[in-house]
């Protein structure tokens, strides 16, 4: 079994008081609750402080813990002291492929003896949460990803060991960022007839190159040269179902949206979102000799102010 | 390998309240208090047995965690359980306006 120390975990000396050690807690899960926080990897830390705090506020399992001593390193192997048989129910089993954790959560002290109540309560499973990273694609689509999770199962004594379950999902077409599907029954395994965790998973997606979603509309930059936005044009731009050709009536200015609908994201319950193409006028930034003389003579023949607007404060 | 099948939380789906509460592992005294702190709403108040759009549990389990690991009192969770929808409100809307930005000028 490898060594935990949980009272680095909750930033707290080995002689705090069940206090001190209650305030540490409320700080520590403010700043990592996953409901809360936006740090990356709080879930995870959000998990450490948990299970520490569990092992410490209870009086019996942290007189246990503190048994162990002080001498080990984090992740350490070690050997349980011989009186922790008799209070995690007796030496038929080994200790060597448990989690620290897992073991504490299950001890519930000498007066009611190990793992009592587990034969008659019915415990539902552990629900579980999963980001699953698609792309723009996948999500246009749908797609399977695989899912590899840990999850406690129990042994004959009752004990829970950690198993690794890979699987298989199938996300149906219709995501998009920030939604959440459910696979019911694949968290946690219930125990004694209680029902099976389930598992959410959240969909994030990744970046495109030249889409952007919001929800199931998606934008996408159309750059235009001035001539095409002067004069109209007919220009290509692609889908995520393939290139469409696109009108551009004559005297589009930059920042309008030209909406192709149906050309989005499928929504889960039918149809579809739009693509929104959102014109910007580009210019060449090495014009050749002649580009630079037709330009000119634009700017000499015309007569368009585009700044007439600022009028009066303007000429200040 | 067998490919398993994932439904979409969404509101297009509905759950009953007896549903809400063995998937969020509130108590029905539990979750009829969080409707009474205006924090979940089912889609009718008035009828006789609720209903509650799918999306509802995400809520429902956000509240159950806030008030074990935080030790919440009713008033507490309903504070941030409103709070927490208010900043995922404001995040979808930015992540809409950012959308429509435009990207890199070439």
């Amino acid at each position: 079994m490898k060594y935990k120390d949980y009272y680095a975990v909750m930033g707290v000396d080995r002689k705090a008081s069940a206090e001190d050690i209650k305030q540490a807690y409320r700080k520590l899960a403010r700043k990592y609750h996953p409901d809360v926080s936006k740090e990356p990897g709080a879930e995870e830390k959000f998990k450490e402080v948990g299970e520490a705090y569990e092992t410490l506020k209870d009086p019996e399992k942290r007189a246990a813990y503190d048994s162990l001593g002080s001498s080990y390193r984090p992740g350490q192997d070690f050997r349980p002291p011989p009186d922790w048989e008799k209070q995690f129910g007796g030496g038929q089993f080994s200790f060597e492929d448990l989690d620290l954790g897992d073991l504490f959560s299950h001890f519930s002290g000498g007066r009611r003896g190990a793992g009592a109540g587990r034969g008659k309560i019915r415990m539902p499973g552990e629900d579980y949460e999963v980001t699953a990273h698609i792309s723009l694609e996948d999500a246009y689509r749908g797609t399977e990803v695989d899912l590899e999770l840990e999850v406690p199962e129990y042994d004959e004594q009752g004990f829970p060991h950690r198993v690794r379950r890979a699987f298989k999902a199938r996300i149906p077409k219709g995501a998009t960022d920030g939604q959440r599907l459910r696979l019911a029954g694949k968290g946690g395994k219930g125990l004694n007839g209680g029902r099976d965790g389930d598992l959410y998973l959240n969909i994030a997606l990744h970046p495109h190159r030249l889409f952007r979603a919001s929800g199931h509309d998606l934008y996408l930059d159309l750059p235009l040269a001035p001539w095409e936005a002067v004069l109209g044009a007919s220009v290509q731009v692609p889908t995520l179902a393939g290139s469409v050709r696109l009108k551009i009536p004559p005297g589009t200015r930059a920042g309008q949206q030209l909406r192709l609908a149906g050309r989005g994201l499928p929504k889960p319950q039918g149809g579809e979102g739009d693509l929104f193409a959102i014109v910007q006028i580009a210019v060449p930034t090495a014009p050749s000799e002649r580009e630079r003389a037709l330009y000119k003579e634009l700017a000499e023949a015309s007569t368009f102010n585009p700044r007439g607007h600022f009028g009066e404060e303007a000429a200040k | 390998m067998k490919i398993e099948q994932a439904t979409w939380l969404h509101e297009h789906y509905e759950f009953s309240l007896e549903e809400l509460c063995e998937l969020s592992g509130l108590t029905e005294a539990e979750l009829r208090e969080l409707v009474d702190h205006g924090v979940l709403a089912p889609i009718e108040l008035a009828a006789r047995a609720w209903t509650f759009r799918a999306d509802r549990l995400l809520v429902a389990r956000s509240a159950r965690r806030l008030r074990k690991d935080l030790d919440l009192d009713p008033h507490g969770v309903a504070l941030v359980v409103t709070l927490l929808e208010r900043v995922r409100d404001l995040e979808a809307e930015l992540r809409d306006l950012r959308a429509k930005l435009p990207g890199r000028q070439r």
